[in-house]
């Protein structure tokens, strides 16, 4: 299991063990295999997944209190004391092949592995609506916490009336002359203490029942077309910037059928993550884990680690 | 290495700026962070760069990356 080293009938480019995601879940899963001397790549977008964006985080243990990028700094700090590969990219397919899985990325590049841990965690919904994709990042954007201060001086749109979309608002009011907040349904359901805030408001306009319908503009976007789907009324509402708030949804359209998924697009896992195909492992908020922390996710990383270890020593060309 | 003009187009808050700046600072990388929250023409700067309302966006000797995106600043990096 040292690294680089090559079982009968295999290439040299099959590593033990490739983990998807470098999360919570995906960075300990990394420590694990680190110090279980497995030949480990890791391939992923970012670092620290959705951690990245906690404003602060107080259940951790060892820390009272952390920012969420700096407990990130800490989880890459420790990481990097490996020395694990690691790869920058999206996985675009996992498929099985003889004696292990195969992972494909964005790039065009593929990486074979006799296990695999998926920890992709979650990524903003998307509105599904024309002109969201081609707006993306020329006025549509799903980080009020990086992108808000940008929009300092323009009339912007939230999507999205929960804890997310209500507190974006509330950011927004103080830089701009005008925020409407789209609710899909007829009342908002963010905390009330954060709801009294945008009625207190006087540039908030709070709009119910009002669903987006097509997101306008020439090279950035200039304004919003809504609908309320109450009474049909459609407006276009003259905008510079989007903000969508409406939840996330798990990474996991790689996996094609190889893997059942439950009605929430989460990947099903038994307590030792285990992901019903044999050598598939998954982790953290990608998995119908019934909480989503960070220290779950952790703890789940490691299980998957570890699982992944024993079913390698276990493997028939391990001579045991 | 040939001398190297880089700017980094940031918000106080947003942590993938501040990831890619301390990225830049542990490879001994100088650079010009330029916070879009407070300096309005610099905002202009980067749209007009990048065709972007969003940060990061680092421009590396006038070649232009929107978002954190490793492997493509280790590329500019070394060019």
């Amino acid at each position: 299991m040292e690294n680089g080293a090559v079982y009968e009938g295999e290439t040299e480019t099959m590593h033990d063990l490739i983990i998807l995601g470098a999360g919570p879940a995906g960075m300990t899963a990394g420590v694990y295999a680190a110090r279980k001397q497995l030949d480990t790549l890791i391939i992923t977008e970012n670092i620290g997944g959705q951690t990245t964006w906690s404003s602060e985080v107080e259940n951790y243990l060892g820390y009272t209190y952390i920012t969420g990028p700096e407990l990130v700094q800490k989880f890459e700090d420790h990481l990097r004391y490996f020395n694990l590969r690691i790869e920058y990219s999206k996985t675009t397919r996992l498929s099985k092949i003889n004696g292990g899985f195969q992972v494909e990325t964005e790039d065009l590049r593929t990486f074979d592995a006799r296990t695999v841990i998926v920890a992709t965690g979650k990524s903003p919904r998307m509105l599904n609506v024309p002109g969201e994709r081609e707006f993306r990042g020329k006025g549509v954007t799903y980080c009020a916490t990086c992108d808000a201060p940008i929009f300092a001086g323009m009339d912007v749109a939230v999507i999205g009336g929960g804890n997310s979309g209500v507190d974006s608002a509330i950011q927004l009011m103080k830089i701009t002359p005008k925020v409407y907040l789209l609710e899909a349904g007829d009342r908002l359901k963010a905390d009330e203490v954060l709801q009294e805030k945008v009625r207190k408001a006087h540039n908030v306009e709070v709009l119910l029942n009002t669903k987006p319908r097509e997101v306008v503009g020439d090279v950035m976007v200039t304004g919003l077309n809504v609908e309320n789907i109450e009474t049909g009324d459609k407006r276009a509402l003259k905008v510079r910037g989007l903000f969508v708030e409406i939840g996330l949804v798990p990474n996991t359209g790689f996996l094609g059928g190889l893997v059942r998924l439950n009605k929430y697009g989460e990947i099903p896992v038994n307590c030792a993550t285990e992901t019903g195909v044999v050598g598939l492992y998954a982790a953290g908020d990608v998995t119908d884990v019934p909480e989503k922390q960070i220290i779950i996710a952790a703890g789940d990383g490691a299980k998957a680690a570890l699982g992944a270890y024993s079913y390698l020593v276990r493997l028939p060309s391990n001579g045991s | 290495m040939a001398e190297q003009n880089i700017i980094v187009y940031s918000t106080p808050t947003c942590p993938y700026c501040h990831q890619a700046k301390s990225y830049l600072s542990q490879k001994g990388v100088t650079f010009t962070d330029k916070d879009v929250a407070a300096d309005l023409p610099a905002r202009e700067e980067m749209v007009k760069k990048s065709g972007q309302l969003g940060v990061p966006v680092i421009d590396v000797n006038g070649q232009i990356i929107v978002g954190f995106n490793r492997p493509k600043l280790d590329e500019l990096l070394q060019s």
